[in-house]
């Protein structure tokens, strides 16, 4: 794949695929050979790592990703695919089928990222193998006519009486060769001899900037880091979530303590690190009543007390935005809401349910819905469905809201339902739904019944004489508020993550060297004549430059400046014009 | 927060706003002004240095063959080298196009306007004044009269005058109009210092995008116009030979050459990409704190890969032959597009985690 370049240099450094821009344009209507099944291999090949295909493989990529953002994604959202469902029975078939609701694991998706990353693989190794020989490689040889090169300046000095030109002009290229060099650049000597028709000359060729393809190769290869480190670390990452009311506990244990866990393929679900967090209260800050955004909720802080093996228990925080280490584990807190505590007797008087009902919040003002189900201890199962209120207010329709989160006056009321929960026979149900298809409503709007109110610490009949139901006033058994508020919180463990984001920074790294650190040759050789010396400077830009006139400006000046301060080769030399060879024409483009 | 004579200063910040749109607006005007007569301005230098080269003739020096074939477009050429030389020119060697300079006085007094109502909103929220969509099109839109008019001391960017103060001015009006939001406190998952850094870095890039936009359109003219111009020349007829003055927009005889607009559009693209993958990955480091995962193809997500991809693939499309040029151009038009959009549609009708225009 080599692709020697027509630039009077020589060499064809860095190594590009060969449609770079840079490349040598192919000769025109080559005869091409029968190609074999190795042929076509090595063209297939040629073709996948070619810059076009990697171009026209970047833009599928960013078309195919659009979908994902228009049409609900199972990863992102399942809640919205289910909605989609529901809302379009007849599209949502022909979508599944086209994998859109997992577009960024489906066939054409991953086929198009694979493809891209065989293509970067395809092309960066033999350019980082010919990078590694150019980086020990010298500068490439004084070209004989630099007048040819687009960024190119002449000088001529007269030589001090009694002075040997020949000397002053190796003296002068000495000091270019410590200028360049000090500047950065690598230098080589290329001197030449005296030939019958030629004079001796004196020649250094230099060259910088090695750092721009380096940092190109750097930043290609990071990003196949990210890609493996993304796919790697996803087998062995796990998420779950879990739900703790204030003063109980969560055990990080699969059978214990999720609510729900999704593990990655690589995950020993058994070998969890074991440790456990306690709820000790929860805090939050509403915006008070009459100030702009009213009602708002923020500073939300879980106060834990963690405990580890080994370790002595910790009070500690978890805030939004401010996660916290369990044991190599990340706790993040998700969402929070009021948990009324619910005793439940029968005509008897003795208890049968006594706990505390998580209820959903249903928007901003905390209005929330619950579920609670008594399959056992009274003569039917019972099944409530119920609202809770932090502070209660009556609409003029007579329904009932809350008008603001916190709990000003707190209100539960509930439908009671009798019949078959369907849990008897082990189906696994939803705890914050109820099923009450088979069942029969006693209480409610839709029944014309007045569903039961409750206040804190209050305690009604459940119709039918079921039996009492109590709203537990939680400050009698030492809360803080009379209704314990639960955190949901979401336990992560992603062992890749570390690794994403040191490739991104290296990514980053070296793709701020490739982009703006230039690539480019100088040369200065200097002629003896008679009683004086002819420089010639010349800069040749690798890639993208737009500096190099300048700085073959710079050279010549600096340059010129350094030899009067020396005094090598007299001083009453005078720069010709650098002939600027780039007329900016639309025949280049 | 309220001042001595009772005006909030949201209100004061909201006042100041309008007024820098009213400036911009008349900056716009002169700009468009300046567009219409530069060429005019161009004509008469250009007939006034003849007139010094046909004394020059006088004086025994033989003028230029401008009336043989191929002279339009020498002349084409050379007034491109012109331009070039005039777009980075210093800042005292500038022509004095007079309704340019109109428009950039404008342009910095509105800025002015732009910047205290932008602080007077940051005050009042006593925030950094970019966390729902108005405070973050007030602040972005700052952000890209700020990087033109600092371009403007290295480049004679003038030209873009009418695309900068008309982009703002839509942009800018319309959030006061349909986007403005009254202060409230910040939302707990904004309370990070990602929100300064992630935000701020994401503008910037829109701003660079902007300026590369901007670019990549007047390419594109001026390269129709350098085509038209060497395809009237292989016609024939010396009628046609002729016609390439009358091509194009008037105004575009006073810019660089296509690829002169192109090299520099390049290099507007290659900051605000760099800054743009800083975006991504600051973003993700604040998604893993917040949201708890680094990357979850949210649509915000989603549209800011697609962005990246975008200009990763016109960075590709400028080193691959047969794509530098026209294609590349369209591929920088593409991805100002897909911001603009990411900015106003996604952010207003999809829904995602970024739920945070503060609209209902």
């Amino acid at each position: 794949m080599s692709n020697s370049r027509s630039d009077g240099t020589g060499t064809s450094d860095p190594l590009r695929p060969a449609d770079h821009a840079d490349a040598a344009t192919p000769a025109a209507a080559i005869a091409q050979p029968q190609l074999g099944v190795i042929g076509w291999l090595r063209w297939g090949w040629r073709q996948l790592t070619s810059m076009r295909t990697a171009l026209v493989l970047l833009l599928l990529l960013a078309i195919a990703a659009i979908p994902g953002s228009i049409v609900p994604q199972r990863t992102a959202d399942p809640n919205g695919v289910l909605q989609y469902k529901t809302d379009n029975p007849g599209l949502f078939p022909i979508l599944d089928g086209l994998q859109l609701f997992d577009v960024y694991s489906s066939v054409w998706f991953s086929a198009i990222y694979i493809l891209l990353f065989i293509s970067l693989i395809g092309c960066v190794i033999p350019r980082t193998k010919h990078h590694f020989n150019a980086l020990r490689a010298r500068p490439p040889r004084t070209p004989a006519r630099m007048s040819r090169l687009d960024d190119h300046a002449e000088a001529e000095r007269i030589v001090a009486p009694g002075q040997d030109a020949e000397a002053a002009a190796v003296a002068a290229v000495e000091l270019a060769q410590a200028q360049l060099r000090k500047a950065g650049y690598r230098v080589e000597r290329y001197d030449t001899a005296a030939t019958a028709k030629r004079p001796a000359t004196a020649s250094v060729s230099a060259e910088r900037g090695y750092a721009r393809e380096t940092g190109n190769l750097v930043f290609h290869a990071a990003l196949v880091g990210v890609l493996i480190s993304v796919g790697v670390g996803g087998g062995l990452t796990y998420t779950g979530q879990t739900v703790i009311v204030e003063g109980d506990s969560f055990v990080n244990s699969l059978g214990l303590g999720y609510t729900s866990f999704n593990p990655g393929r690589f995950v020993d679900t058994n070998a969890l690190p074991p440790y456990s967090l306690t709820l000790d209260s929860f805090d939050v800050n509403y915006v008070p009543v009459g100030e702009a955004g009213q009602g708002q909720a923020g500073d939300f802080a879980a106060n834990l007390t963690t405990r580890e093996p080994g370790h002595d228990p910790q009070q500690r925080t978890v805030r939004v935005n401010h996660p916290i280490d369990m044991a190599g584990d990340r706790v993040y807190l998700m969402g929070n809401g009021y948990a009324p505590t619910i005793t439940v007797r029968n005509p008897a008087g003795d208890v049968v349910l006594h706990e505390d009902v998580e209820f959903l919040p249903q928007g901003a003002t905390m209005t929330s819905l619950g579920v609670i189900k008594i399959p056992d201890g009274l003569s039917q199962q019972v099944g409530l469905v119920g609202f809770f209120y932090p502070t209660a207010a009556k609409l003029h329709s007579g329904a009932l809201t809350s008008a603001y989160p916190s709990l000003a006056n707190p209100l539960l009321t509930l439908d009671v339902y009798t019949g078959d929960l369907g849990i008897d026979d082990g189906t696994p149900r939803n705890v914050y739904a109820l099923d009450v298809s088979g069942m029969t409503q006693l209480t409610g709007r839709k029944i014309d019944v007045p569903s039961l109110e409750l206040a804190p610490g209050q305690t009604v009949d459940l119709p039918n004489g079921l039996g009492t139901i109590t709203f537990d006033d939680a400050t009698a058994s030492g809360a803080r508020e009379q209704v314990k508020r639960y955190v949901s919180l979401s336990i992560h463990r992603d062992v890749g993550a570390p690794w994403v984001l040191g490739f991104a920074i290296v990514a980053l790294t070296g793709l701020l060297a490739a982009l703006f650190i230039p690539r480019r040759r100088m040369w200065v050789k200097a002629t003896p004549g008679d009683g004086v010396v002819h420089l010639e400077y010349a800069g040749l830009a690798r890639g993208e430059d737009p500096a190099i006139a300048v700085a073959v400006a710079d050279l010549v000046r600096d340059h010129g400046a350094a030899m009067d301060a020396a005094g090598t080769a007299g001083s009453a030399g005078e720069a010709v014009a650098a002939s600027e060879g780039r007329a900016g024409g639309p025949g280049r483009s | 927060m309220v001042m001595p004579d009772g005006l909030p200063l949201d209100e004061i910040s909201r006042l100041l706003v309008w007024t820098a749109v009213a400036i911009y607006a008349l900056a716009f005007i002169a700009y468009a002004i300046d567009l219409g007569r530069r060429s005019d301005i161009a004509i008469q230098q250009k007939d006034a240095a003849k007139q010094r080269e046909l004394v020059g003739a006088v004086a025994g020096i033989s003028a230029s063959g401008s009336t043989a074939r191929g002279g339009s477009l020498d002349e084409m050429r050379a007034e491109q080298q012109a331009a070039k030389a005039e777009l980075e020119a210093p800042l005292a060697r500038r022509t004095r196009y007079l309704w340019a300079r109109i428009g950039t006085s404008l342009t910095v007094l509105g800025f002015l306007f732009h910047v205290a109502g932008d602080v007077l909103r940051g005050v009042a929220s006593g925030r950094v004044p970019w966390s729902n969509m108005y405070e973050f099109a007030l602040t972005g839109t700052m952000l890209i009269v700020a990087v033109y008019l600092v371009v403007l001391f290295k480049y004679d960017l003038r030209f873009l005058g009418t695309f900068i103060t008309g982009l703002v001015v839509v942009l800018l009006g319309g959030t006061v109009i349909w986007f403005y939001t009254a202060v409230v406190p910040l939302s707990d998952p904004l309370k990070s210092v990602w929100l300064v850094i992630h935000v701020f870095v994401a503008s910037l890039a829109t701003a660079l995008f902007a300026l590369a936009f901007a670019l990549s359109v007047l390419q594109l003219m001026q390269t129709r116009r350098e085509r038209l111009a060497i395809a009237a020349l292989s016609a024939s007829d010396e009628a046609v030979a002729a016609a390439p003055r009358r091509r194009g927009l008037r105004f575009l005889r006073t810019l660089p050459a296509g690829d002169v607009l192109e090299a520099l559009a390049y290099r507007f693209t290659i900051i605000g990409f760099i800054f743009w993958t800083f975006t991504l990955i600051a973003g993700s480091i604040w998604a893993n704190d917040a949201w708890g995962r680094y990357w979850g193809f949210d649509t915000k997500e989603v549209w800011t890969f697609v962005i990246w991809v975008l200009y990763a693939g016109y960075i590709h499309a400028r080193a691959t032959r047969g794509w530098r040029g026209t294609r590349s151009a369209w591929l920088s038009i593409v991805g100002f597009a897909a911001v603009m959009f990411n900015f106003t549609i996604v952010n207003l009708f999809f829904k995602g985690l970024h739920v945070y225009s503060g609209l209902n």
